[in-house]
């Protein structure tokens, strides 16, 4: 019964998405929409019942194999499920979320002016993000390292896809390639660190390798001769790097704020609740294995809090709506990757889900001011549209609020318990990683409200005085709706089961003496209305709420502030504006170094060392003696061939007599 | 079931028969010459199920055995038979025979006749490398192959086809001379020139090693390998798709499987010695070859270079065995890497082929494979677009492809026998993504640049038809490769015993 259901929940979507690529011409538009709606929806239902099933009536896990992939050399290689608390939240996460997505596609691809009517773009893109839901379920549900891998590279896939959407413009077909290309790079670590798990552990199997952890603990491999490192630390490394491939981790942040070329339906798809958690999941999914090695978590620590920290300085002079929320998720998720750091996998985790919701909140929101702007992206030419769109602005205003952590919004619980989690913790990193969370607080404060007075406040620029705003209609608005609903009020029930460890049971293991979460649980936290109520006093509200007003003051109050400000330091301001330089080094290092590279490689080597040094000089030796046997001269190449085999024969007869 | 009925024989026979009926009932009748050879290869094709329906996975000896004294004087025979080993490939033979009938249907119109009759021609020969257990016997069909596709090549190929045929037919010859060496070698000490007795001689080191590197020279130049890879980029330039396909589809896989039918059983003590020397090439062939590849600017060459790289994880797989006992003391995981590379020889058996097809596809409609000739081809080929893009995906080594499953046993395999093998290797997850997808991003997508492409016509039944039969089998074997490996285990197993036990 339950295989049957989560075997319907996995390939559902993959149904629906097939029958909408394939057959979209005949079924149409409403027939694409209704079968891919179809398949999310039956996900989602059943996903709930699993939910309720695994998270609030607290089933023992279940682990089971669909089938067999293969078995080579006594190492079964399965696909299957892990059903826990954690897979199970996730599932429902990401089936939830993709349905207000399918639901809001309807409204807002409805017309493009990118494709000729008769193109099936429409059915096309649906197909895509069903598929898009189909790997990220295979990845959250695997029960094994094969099946993640599988859902690792499907999900890139399908990005690649849709980030390409608008597969004419340059700029759209450059960002995915990149997208992709970086995606690899993580990969190429993710795979080895699988290829660890292979050789030490002989299975891809999950249980299976927690259950061989503590044998291997303290495994020393010798890459280079003469240094030894852990085995652990070293497969878990590269497991991470694979993790910052997907979420966006610093330096393989690049492809994100260019995931932008794509339509804004999926950006919301990517930046909330797939693709980029899927590296916070797997590290979630791992903790066993994450527990046994202090300095792999430290480098997890810091590379998030890095992150969090110099991606977030980035969205302040993002003048694109988009841009500004793409480098809020680069933010948010280096907040992750630091709980993570901190062996707060369950305050990670809970980051995740409110920020699915949020951030699925916020792009949604942002595509619905992008309709109703008739595609105008830059916040600078918008201005005062409160009074033409409030379901969006309130919508958008609520997922703000979440995004900067103000008490009582989802936000606020989540970020809170990651905050006071590496307060307490004492690993390598963690001092340094607070302060940078902390100074994150409010840059995101600041950014996230510089955008929403920008493009709803202020005065209305020309084109809004010009042209007819109005509200999107309810394809669009009633996602944001749902999506705001759980925004605002799902931190309030889950922030205590979350401190106190409840929530995920066996599914996240901590050893005792890291478990930073369950000792805020015991010595400070008195109930979520307490936490609350406290928090007024606290650093971080007070430094996200001189954020808003320093936002207030500089784009409402005083809009001659900015400019002078940047008149200063000119800069500061260029340092941003490149982006550290990251873009700019991997074009120099990378992309230029490589194409010399093989051109090298394929002129001075393979043309001229190999084939005109070595191969013409033998071959025209050969040809000269041919020539003089006339042979080739008959034209008939085939002549010279035969000839060459009765040659051989006859020296075979003559060996053999 | 179908005991005593000589099917391997009528495997080799029924196309070469066929592909002379064709050149000859065929000529000033093109109609006529497709439909006879389409029914040919489509009769082969379905006789051949039965070798996989019928085969016995428990057993390594030779199964379908046909033994008859063809010279007496010299103990020759016309010996046949098959493993687990070379089943599949006879399969894959027969399977791309009807792939290449139907790829050329109405492409070819000038001797329409000459073009099938080759290709049948050559199918029965590819048949019978595979199929034969004598070692003269295998020289024959070994060499024989080479005739027929020097003769396509040098008729319906492009401009520099004569120094195309040239090279290829002169490398490869002089490759497999040494072999032919060898063999009467090996006679001279066995008195029996079976393949299987050849197996199981002993061998001094000394012998060995030169037995080895024989063999090594005929099979580097036929898979191939640094640094004697570059006929493959000028012959699939020059050669027309049909062509190409066989070549990449089948050509290259008789140098893979040269080294598992005769160098690891043969010379299992030279095999350990040189083992560094195979490592070495496979390695510097998946991330030299790569970045070549990278360079290219005309579609055949760029997938040329990517199918050398990939063979690279097929030698790399085969030889990591000695390495892995070496540093783990047991062969546990040598399995996973001479199966990965089997898998890989199949995978890229389907992969490269569709590669080449959509290649031809869009040759036939501009006469040109110059990248910089295209952009935005999906404007106008939706469909089309969709195939290649899968098959690129394949060629990357996606997951739920063909092209993962080798790929991903191999690195697996080679990261137990040593980390760096492992490391360079998994490099191609960057590198073949970095060429393939650049080359689909300059092809399929951006905006249509010139009037050319705006003339494109999406795909007609006929090209669809081949498409979507490769999609499903790429798909296939890469959601559910299990069958395909149960069917080699026992072989495979016996593979590995043969090749560590020494001879000396």
């Amino acid at each position: 019964m339950l295989h049957t259901i989560l075997t319907l929940i996995l390939v559902s979507p993959l149904i629906g998405a097939a029958i909408a690529g394939l057959l979209g011409r005949q079924i149409g538009r409403k027939g694409a929409q209704a079968v891919t709606i179809l398949g999310v929806t039956v996900s989602m239902v059943l996903s709930a019942y699993v939910f309720n099933q695994f998270v609030l009536n607290t089933s023992e896990a279940y682990n089971a194999s669909l089938y067999t992939w293969m078995v080579s050399d006594g190492i079964r290689f399965e696909i299957g499920f892990m059903i826990d608390e954690l897979s199970a939240t996730m599932m429902l996460l990401v089936t939830f979320v993709s349905l207000m997505v399918h639901i809001y596609t309807v409204g807002y691809m409805s017309h493009d002016e990118d494709y000729a009517d008769d193109d099936p773009y429409f059915q096309r893109f649906f197909s895509y993000i069903s598929l898009f839901t189909f790997s990220m379920l295979s990845l959250v549900m695997a029960n094994n390292f094969l099946q993640l891998f599988f859902g690792w590279e499907a999900v890139g896939l399908v990005s690649y896809l849709l980030i390409g959407f608008y597969m004419k413009r340059e700029s759209a077909i450059q960002a995915n390639f990149k997208a992709f290309l970086v995606n690899r790079v993580g990969d190429f670590g993710f795979i080895l660190g699988i290829a660890l798990v292979f050789v030490y552990f002989n299975t891809m199997d999950y249980n299976e390798f927690f259950a061989q952890l503590s044998a291997n603990g303290d495994v020393m491999i010798e890459i280079i001769p003469g240094v030894e490192w852990s085995m652990i630390t070293l497969m878990l490394i590269l497991l991470f790097v694979g993790a910052m491939g997907k979420s966006a981790q610093m330096p393989l942040h690049v492809w994100l704020p260019e995931s932008m070329e794509g339509p804004t339906p999926i950006s919301a798809l990517i930046h909330a609740a797939t693709m980029v958690t899927a590296g916070v999941f797997m590290i979630a999914r791992l903790s066993p294995a994450f527990e046994m090695s202090e300095t792999a978590l430290s480098v997890i620590l810091i590379v998030g809090a890095s992150t969090a920290f110099l991606m977030g300085l980035l969205g302040l002079i993002q003048d694109d709506i988009k841009r500004v929320i793409a480098y809020s998720t680069l933010s948010q998720l280096g907040f992750m990757i630091a709980a993570m750091g901190a062996s707060a996998y369950a305050a990670g985790m809970f980051h995740v889900l409110t920020h699915g919701f949020f951030k699925a909140l916020l792009f949604l929101a942002a595509g619905s001011v992008i309709i109703a702007m008739h595609h105008k992206q830059n916040i600078r030419e918008m201005g005062g549209l409160y009074k033409y769109m409030p379901i969006t602005y309130a919508a958008m205003l609520i997922g703000s609020l979440a995004l900067i952590g103000f008490p009582g919004f989802s936000g606020f619980f989540s970020k809170d318990s990651i905050l006071l989690s590496l307060d307490a913790s004492e690993r390598v990193g963690s001092n340094f990683a607070y302060v940078l969370l902390m100074t994150g607080v409010f840059v995101t404060a600041f950014y996230s409200f510089r955008m929403f007075f920008l493009v709803f406040h202020g005065k209305e620029s020309e084109y809004v005085k010009t042209h007819k705003i109005k509200e999107s209609p309810w394809v669009v608005t009633l996602p944001l709706i749902l999506l705001a609903i759980p925004s605002a009020i799902m931190g309030w029930p889950m922030i205590a089961p979350m401190l106190s460890g409840e929530y995920f049971g066996s599914a996240i293991q901590i050893l005792p003496q890291n478990d930073v979460a369950l000792s805020v649980y015991n010595n400070y936290f008195q109930g979520a209305l307490q936490l609350v109520l406290d928090a007024f006093t606290t650093l971080p509200v007070i430094l996200a709420l001189s954020g808003v007003f320093l936002a207030w003051l500089m784009y409402i109050k005083v809009p001659s502030l900015p400019v002078k400000l940047k008149k200063m330091c000119p800069r500061g301001f260029y340092v941003l504006d490149s982006a550290y330089g990251f873009d700019r080094l991997n074009e120099i290092v990378f992309v230029d170094g490589s194409r010399k590279l093989s051109h090298f490689f394929n002129k001075a080597v393979d043309i001229k060392l190999i084939d005109t040094g070595m191969v013409t000089r033998t071959f025209t030796a050969i040809e000269d003696m041919g020539q003089a046997l006339r042979l080739t001269q008959t034209g008939y190449m085939y002549h010279y061939a035969f000839a060459m085999i009765f040659g051989l024969l006859a020296m075979l007869v003559w060996a053999l007599w | 079931m179908l005991t005593g009925f000589p099917i391997l024989s009528t495997l080799i026979w029924l196309p070469i028969v066929g592909g002379l009926l064709v050149l000859f009932a065929g000529r000033n009748n093109p109609t006529l010459a497709k439909w006879l050879s389409l029914f040919t290869v489509g009769l082969t094709f379905i006789l051949s199920i039965p070798l996989w329906t019928g085969f016995d996975t428990t057993t390594a000896s030779m199964q379908f055995v046909e033994n008859v004294p063809w010279i007496p004087m010299f103990n020759v025979n016309y010996h046949l038979g098959i493993d687990g080993l070379s089943m599949p490939l006879i399969l894959l033979t027969t399977f791309t025979q009807v792939l290449v009938i139907v790829s050329a249907w109405d492409v070819i119109k000038e001797r329409v006749e000459q073009y099938m009759g080759a290709f049948l021609i050559m199918g029965g020969i590819m048949v019978g490398v595979f199929a034969a257990l004598d070692s003269i016997l295998f020289y024959v069909f070994w060499e024989a192959l080479l005739i027929p596709m020097f003769i396509v090549i040098g008729k319906w190929g492009g401009p520099k086809r004569v120094y195309a045929t040239l090279k290829f037919f002169l490398y490869t010859f002089l490759g497999s001379v040494f072999m032919l060496v060898a063999f009467i070698y090996m006679y001279s000490e066995s008195g029996s020139f079976s393949i299987l007795d050849f197996q199981g001689m002993h061998l001094g080191m000394t012998a060995q090693i030169f037995i080895f590197l024989a063999f090594l020279a005929a099979f580097a130049v036929k898979i191939p390998m640094f640094p004697v890879h570059t006929w493959l980029p000028d012959a699939h330039v020059e050669a027309p798709t049909a062509g190409s396909i066989v070549l990449a589809a089948i050509m290259l896989k008789m140098g893979g499987y040269g080294f598992v039918r005769f160098s690891l059983p043969i010379t299992p003590d030279a095999s350990m010695t040189l083992d560094w020397l195979v490592i070495g090439l496979s390695l510097i062939a998946i991330v030299y070859i790569g970045i070549v590849a990278l360079a290219q600017s005309d579609m055949k060459k760029l997938v040329a270079y990517s199918s050398i790289s990939h063979m690279g994880f097929v030698t790399l797989g085969m030889f990591v065995v000695y390495d892995i006992i070496d540093s783990t003391g047991s062969m546990q995981g040598a399995q996973l890497g001479m199966e990965g590379a089997m898998v890989q020889m199949i995978s890229h058996g389907f992969i490269s082929g569709a590669m080449f097809l959509a290649i031809g596809v869009l040759y036939d409609r501009m006469h040109t494979r110059e990248i910089s000739a295209y952009s935005g081809v999906v404007n106008k080929m939706p469909w089309f677009t969709m195939f290649a893009v899968l098959f690129a995906m394949a060629n990357v080594g996606l997951p739920g492809t063909s092209g993962f499953v080798g790929e991903f046993m191999v690195i697996l395999s080679s990261f137990k026998a040593n980390i760096w093998y492992g490391t360079l290797a998994a490099l191609t997850l960057i590198i073949g993504a970095a060429y393939t997808l650049w080359m689909v991003k300059r092809v399929f997508f951006g905006p249509i640049t010139n009037d050319n492409v705006e003339k494109l016509q999406d795909l007609n039944k006929r090209e669809f038809a081949l498409m979507a039969t490769l999609a499903v089998f790429i798909i296939g074997l890469g959601v559910f490769p299990s069958p395909l490996i149960e069917v080699m285990n026992t072989s495979v197993a016996n593979l590995l015993v043969q090749a560590t036990t020494s001879k000396l």
